[in-house]
């Protein structure tokens, strides 16, 4: 069982494409061979900055011959159709054979493949892997038609056994595959030959190249921490930056640096950002005072001064970098003392969207929603609509136009350094979350009226310009802004009447800021006939983000189906009891008698002509069973309707169950087409108190099964 | 020559010489404002078509929202920038800019010198192409490019193109904190003379007409007169009535293109340019782009049969 050792040899790849190129690189070529008909026992799949590899053990020498028939059609069938199975089954019309059949004489054709030897196999997997491997961006170079990521340089495709190792033959565009590759760049420049994998890995080392990305970041990290250690410091996770750091680097070399004392007053997250983002720097905290006093870089590189020289420059270079950085944020806090006007007035000349106006326009809309939904979250409606106004001004700022992801943070310093109340400035901050399923959603009620004014402000708009998230198509994150309104109102518990907050009050907030009317219609009458269909979308998240909470899509029907749907605290609050109820026994059954009642009722509707709604009376009961059911449904009544008007769900519900063992004694114990009509008649009605006792909890026609 | 370099002009002579004898044609700057070296037509319009290239050159570049009137240790509305392009790239390009590096200086065994993804675009030019920027311990130094569609074409075959920002390099290996203080000549020369002595006040006498002065009816005048002369050149038939030849005035339709490129630069360090309209100015330009690519490839110096 030969084992087979490859690598592609090119120019630098990017750091974030490492990964994922070594696992496509191992799922193309474990999956081309196997359906070449070979087998495996192990893959394994590596990348550096200039190597992909890729080490399979235990695999077979060779495929299997294999025979296969395969019916064809009648003999005499049109021509038509013995060529379509000819294409289909890969051979000619001369190698069919004819075989008497149940119905007649029919072609068979005989497919045999021959056993292939696995090095003819892998060339041909190799080659179809690299013409069509899948970068998020490729090139060309020169005057080569061949794509890579940047220029290849070399391939290494050997099969080693006990025997030895052998080159497989393969020649794409005229890098032929071979047993040599090289170092490190300026290390270990020279190239060597190598014999399989563990001889390529620790050539590799010893020619400065790590070749487990992981290894390489826990040598980093490692190392990290301990200089820092010495120091008493702490080094600031981030394992974005950890595993981008080791796809930028061979052979990691930590240098601990010195931040000058002349930045050490800037806000931490500034540091950090100006650090990660422009010199991929670690940075390192003082943890007893909490600001970052140091940085880490990784070199490549090792040199005779211990990097003296190479710490040097990346010191200069944070130092012009950190004086940008010190420039923006004095200027901004100039204008953030003075209470931020010409960021505010300068947002008039940014558009929003050009058919939804500026962002001033934005935000004069934002405020006036925010102020009316300050109520019903617990939030102050004036101080509501003062942060909606204040927390997108950092978006003029200086710091934030140089490190776009400060923004909101940036918004809740300046906010702070203008003397706004601290709620004021914490809604500036985190008026944008939550960004993603995971991530935090804001509890202050300040907070989460200007989060969910932003947020139904962008659906309002976009829906109104029909700029709605098609398929996979979704280039505003509306489906985002959906969610973070529907994690914001449940987690909150807040009610929130969504149908006020994007119909009739958005035609106001459209209006009042004059957005250009539309050529047939206006703007506030396409936002009128969207919010039905806004809602929907809520409603389509909401089954989505439920789900995962393990609620039924069918249960959730069945709540949106009632009045007050837009009240998504309780939509849920009625389908999680609802849910509750269908898990217990009697819920079950319950369905079951709903469902015949209906049925029943249904069928006799429409027979007769007439709705058999009102007037179900006691004293045409006949039998026991009967009259039973009368009294539990009264008894329910009762208590359904006060808890149904107190919103509490459960407490109607159970009740909703209770009935069911007389639904059932009735449907057991007596025939509802009675041959008097009077009998029938009042049984029907009886019928329909059951289906509307039922549907004034929930629609359960919606309910599955 | 010494072993370190003594002065920027130092740089940019062991520059030359070094691509020099790598075989590139040395070239002079482009006589008309550009914003970058990649604008000149030895880069721009000899990437397109099938004929072989090498050419290294100064490109002065300006950019007007850069000027700080001279003060600020690192940026300028005036500098240089050192740009050379092969074509077909050649494999070992990766190499031969690494030994433009030892020749300036950079001892390659005590630096870390890395690249880093970056890739470029130009939207004005309506050109991309994918590549690195050059990092030496923490800085970038140049960028490395290469060239996949210029005016909407594909490179066939492919330009390699590197562009180094020479004041920043220089004020590296020179060990200059500001811009000014760095020696342009040898500073033992009987008249040394600093960066700051040859362009301190043209920075000042730009930044104030950029940001302030310049006119901004009559750029935009400029502007639309460009982009009308640059049409109207491309519309002139291919046979020259006059001397019966074949001629297709793509270079002088180009200049037109390169400067509505710089006027709208003017314009928006002016600040007189909205972010809708940057839009549609940045669309003109490269529409004018796309129809100069189109004109070179008919001529001979795309490799179009006469």
């Amino acid at each position: 069982m030969p084992d087979l050792l490859i690598e592609l040899f090119s120019e630098e790849i990017p750091a974030r494409m490492q990964t994922r190129a070594a696992d496509d690189l191992k799922k193309l070529v474990t999956d081309g061979l196997v359906e070449a008909g070979l087998t495996y026992a192990g893959a394994a799949a590596f990348s550096t900055p200039r190597r992909l590899a890729l080490s399979l053990d235990g695999l077979s020498a060779e495929s299997k011959a294999t025979r296969e028939e395969r019916k064809g059609p009648k003999v005499g069938a049109p021509d038509k159709a013995i060529e379509g199975f000819l294409r289909g089954a890969g051979v000619t019309r001369d190698a069919l054979e004819i075989r008497d059949d149940k119905k007649g004489q029919v072609y068979f054709a005989v497919i045999e493949k021959p056993g292939r030897l696995a090095a003819d196999i892998i060339a041909e997997v190799l080659d179809n892997t690299i013409r069509n491997f899948p970068w998020p961006k490729s090139m060309r170079w020169g005057d080569a038609p061949l794509k890579w990521v940047r220029p290849l340089h070399s391939i290494i495709c050997i099969l080693s056994d006990e025997g030895g190792a052998q080159v497989v033959p393969l020649d794409i565009d005229g890098i032929s595959a071979g047993n040599t590759t090289r170092g490190h760049r300026f290390l270990a420049p020279d190239a060597f030959s190598v014999n399989g994998f563990d001889d390529y890995e620790a050539k590799l080392k010893r020619a400065n190249v790590i070749l487990r990305a992981d290894e390489r970041a826990e040598l980093i990290w490692h190392d990290a921490t301990n200089q820092a250690f010495a120091l008493g410091l702490e080094v600031v996770e981030d394992r974005g930056l950890l595993a981008e750091v080791a796809g930028l680097v061979e052979w990691p070399v930590v240098l601990l640096g010195q931040i000058a004392d002349d930045f050490l007053g800037l806000p931490p997250e500034v540091l950090q950002t100006s650090m990660k983002e422009h010199q991929k720097f670690f940075s390192v905290r003082n943890p007893k005072t909490g600001r970052i006093e140091r940085f880490v870089t990784v070199a490549n590189m090792v040199t005779a001064d211990n990097g003296a020289t190479i710490l040097a420059g990346n010191q200069k270079v944070l130092f012009a970098r950190l004086a940008d950085a010190k420039f923006f944020w004095e200027n901004d806090l100039r204008v953030a003392k003075a209470g931020m006007e010409p960021w505010l007035e300068g947002l008039s000349n940014v558009t929003f969207h050009n058919k939804l106006g500026s962002q001033k326009d934005r935000i004069e809309r934002i405020a006036a929603l925010a102020r009316e939904i300050a109520p019903a979250v617990g939030a102050d409606p004036d101080l509501a609509e003062q942060a909606a106004r204040v927390a997108k001004a950092d978006l003029s700022s200086e710091m934030v136009y140089e490190f776009p992801e400060l923004q909101g943070l940036m918004g809740r310093y300046y906010a702070t350094e203008a003397g706004l109340d601290a709620s004021v400035a914490a809604a500036c901050q985190e008026h944008y979350s939550p960004l993603g399923p995971s991530d935090d959603v804001p509890t202050a009620p300040l907070s989460v009226a200007v989060a969910l004014a932003d947020k139904v402000d962008t659906l309002t708009g976009f829906w109104a310009i029909d700029e709605k998230p098609t398929g996979s198509k979704d280039p505003f994150a509306l489906r985002r802004a959906a969610l973070g309104v529907i994690r914001l109102v449940l987690e909150n518990g807040n009610k929130v009447p969504l149908t006020a907050a994007i119909d009739g009050h958005g035609q106001q907030r459209f209006s009042m800021v004059g957005i250009p009317l539309h050529k047939d219609r206006s703007l506030t009458e396409t936002i009128s006939a969207n919010a039905f269909d806004l809602l929907s979308f809520f409603h389509d998240r909401l089954k989505v983000f439920l789900k995962d909470k393990g609620i039924r899509h069918d249960i959730i029907d069945a709540c949106i189906a009632m009045p007050g749907n837009d009240d998504l605290t309780l939509l849920v609050k009625r389908a999680e009891a609802l849910a509750e109820t269908l898990a217990t026994d009697d819920g079950e059954n319950l369905i079951q008698g709903f469902k015949r009642a209906n049925n029943i009722l249904t069928q006799a509707e429409e027979k007769d002509g007439v709705e058999y709604s009102y007037g179900a009376d006691i004293k045409f009961a006949e039998d026991d069973a009967e009259k039973a059911l009368f009294a539990a449904l009264d008894a329910a009544d009762a208590k359904i309707a006060p808890a149904m008007a107190a919103e509490d769900f459960s407490t109607a519900m159970a009740a909703m169950a209770a009935i069911r063992p007389a639904v059932d004694a009735f449907f057991t114990d007596v025939q509802v087409n009675a041959d008097s009509q009077v009998l029938r008649r009042n049984r029907l009605n009886l019928l329909s108190r059951i289906r509307n006792l039922c549907l004034s909890v929930a629609d359960l026609t919606k309910i599955e099964g | 020559m010494a072993d370190k370099p003594r002065s920027f002009q130092d740089i940019i002579l062991r520059l030359q010489t070094y691509w020099a004898s790598k075989g590139c044609a040395i070239l002079q700057p482009y006589d008309m404002e550009v914003g970058a070296g990649t604008f000149h037509p030895a880069t721009t319009l000899r990437a397109l078509g099938s004929k072989a290239w090498a050419a290294a050159y100064v490109q002065p570049s300006r950019r007007p929202t850069d000027g700080r009137y001279g003060e600020n240790p690192n940026r300028l509305q005036h500098y240089y920038q050192y740009q050379v392009l092969i074509k077909p790239s050649p494999p070992d390009l990766q190499e031969l800019y690494l030994g433009s590096l030892k020749a300036i200086g950079v001892d390659a065994s005590l630096h870390d010198i890395r690249f880093v993804e970056d890739d470029w675009e130009s939207p004005t030019l309506g050109a991309w192409g994918l590549g690195w920027e050059v990092w030496c311990d923490g800085m970038e130094v140049s960028q490395f490019t290469y060239f996949q569609q210029v005016g909407g074409y594909d490179c066939k075959p492919v330009s390699g193109e590197l562009t180094y920002g020479l004041e920043r390099l220089a004020m590296y290996i020179l060990g200059v904190d500001h811009v000014m203080d760095m020696p342009f000549n040898d500073p033992d020369a009987p008249n040394p003379l600093t960066y700051r002595d040859v362009f301190k006040q043209t920075e000042e006498e730009y930044a104030r007409w950029n940001f302030d002065v310049a006119d901004t009816d009559i750029l935009l005048q400029h502007f639309k007169d460009a982009e009308a002369e640059c049409q109207r050149i491309l519309e002139q038939p291919a046979q020259d009535p006059k001397t019966g030849k074949r001629i297709i005035m793509a270079h002088p339709a180009y200049d037109q293109c390169i400067k509505a490129s710089h006027l709208f630069n003017l314009l928006d360090a002016r600040g007189v340019i909205s972010v809708t309209e940057r839009q549609a100015y940045i669309g003109r330009v490269r529409a004018l782009a796309k129809q100069c690519a189109d004109a070179f490839m008919q001529t001979g110096a795309a490799g179009a049969a006469a």
